[in-house]
């Protein structure tokens, strides 16, 4: 069973709007590049982006049909959660849910990473 | 086969909507806050007593943002200036508001009868992270019954907030809540943040949220403040 395409089901997902955005970036760019057909697309999520890479390929398979990109496969690259704490500068990856700076134990901290959402590359032809 | 360089941010398009609702509302001489919150936590309540505070100091529209019903909507109409419904039941992304649904609303207000704009956004502690509308302030409501721990579980909107108002204060001698833990929690992320400790059912506490509105508005009439749009862990690496 598709456990995950059932999720996009549920309120409180918001891939649509995103996926719409992802198609039609991508679409532009192929224009710009006076392509026929786009076939990778490669995105960057951040590990605590709240987009969920199942929803966004069901969306665009859905969004894509009928353009140059219908048959473009999707891959997305997870970019890890970064913390900087504010008192000793240390940059570090939090191990749990208890966030606190592993240097100097400091829990006041800054989040500089792990939000992305982008469009890095792209193939086409 | 060749590879083309994209690096475009996403969420640039709704970001460039928010830009210009921002504009929009700077034009007007319009101060916006997105109220935020979990379920239940006292959105509408917050916007009904901030009303009864201000409405006869600020002329005060509201944007409600509901799933489906207009319930939230029915209650605020005979006390603001003005107020539109946003439904998102039959929109895909039915869990936040998005700033193309505030371009739609902004249409539709008085604006130029205004000075305080409320947006009430959908229920939900994840999504509205992750669009902005093109508000001044981003206000996070967190009440007692829910308990103390929701900034470990969602720091995003915590970190990002510029005001976070514990609601329901009168709950205090029945729930377990540690205001000096949970305030420590949302510091640790985001030291600038102001918090207001309320009740909207007593009213306790609504004098300092009022006076804090009020010296935002009137501070914003001096100079505009710049899109509220917090980059923190979101750039591109």
């Amino acid at each position: 069973m598709g456990y995950s395409v059932l999720i996009c089901y549920l309120p409180g997902m918001h891939e649509f709007e995103i996926t719409q955005s992802i198609l039609d970036i991508t679409l532009n760019k192929a224009k710009e590049a006076q392509a026929s057909r786009v076939t990778e697309i490669n995105l960057v999520v951040g590990e605590w982006s709240s987009f969920a890479p199942e929803c966004i390929e069901f969306y665009f398979d859905f969004l894509g049909k009928g353009t140059i990109a219908e048959e473009a496969n999707l891959h997305f690259k997870s970019e890890p959660a970064q913390l900087h704490c504010r008192n000793c500068s240390a940059v570090f990856h939090p191990q749990n849910t208890q966030w606190v700076c592993p240097k100097c134990q400091s829990q006041i901290l800054e989040i500089v990473g792990g939000r992305e959402l982008y469009i890095a590359t792209m193939e086409v032809e | 086969m060749r590879k083309i360089e994209v690096v475009q941010n996403i969420l640039g398009a709704n970001e460039s909507i928010a830009v210009q609702n921002k504009q929009i509302l700077d034009e007007s001489g319009v101060f916006a806050l997105n109220i935020m919150s979990s379920p239940g936590a006292g959105k509408t309540s917050l916007i009904l007593q901030t009303i009864a505070g201000l409405k006869d100091r600020l002329r005060i529209g509201v944007i409600e943002g509901d799933v489906a019903s207009t319930l939230d909507a029915e209650k605020v109409k005979n006390e603001a200036v003005a107020v539109v419904l946003i439904t998102t039941r039959n929109m895909p992304e039915s869990c936040s508001l998005t700033a193309s649904m505030i371009a739609t609303a902004l249409k539709k207000l008085p604006l130029a009868d205004m000075d305080l704009l409320l947006i009430e956004n959908v229920g939900n502690l994840i999504c509205p992270s992750e669009f902005v509308l093109g508000e001044h302030r981003r206000v996070v409501i967190s009440s007692l019954p829910e308990g103390d721990d929701k900034p470990i579980k969602y720091p995003m909107i915590f970190a990002d907030a510029d005001a976070v108002v514990i609601n329901k204060i009168d709950f205090l001698p029945y729930v377990e809540f540690d205001i000096a833990a949970f305030q420590e929690h949302v510091e640790g992320l985001n030291p600038r943040v102001k918090f207001f400790e309320v009740s909207c059912k007593t009213g306790a506490g609504m004098e300092n949220w009022c006076a804090w509105v009020q010296k935002e508005v009137e501070a914003s009439a001096y100079k505009s403040a710049s899109l509220n749009i917090s980059l923190g862990g979101r750039g591109i690496r």
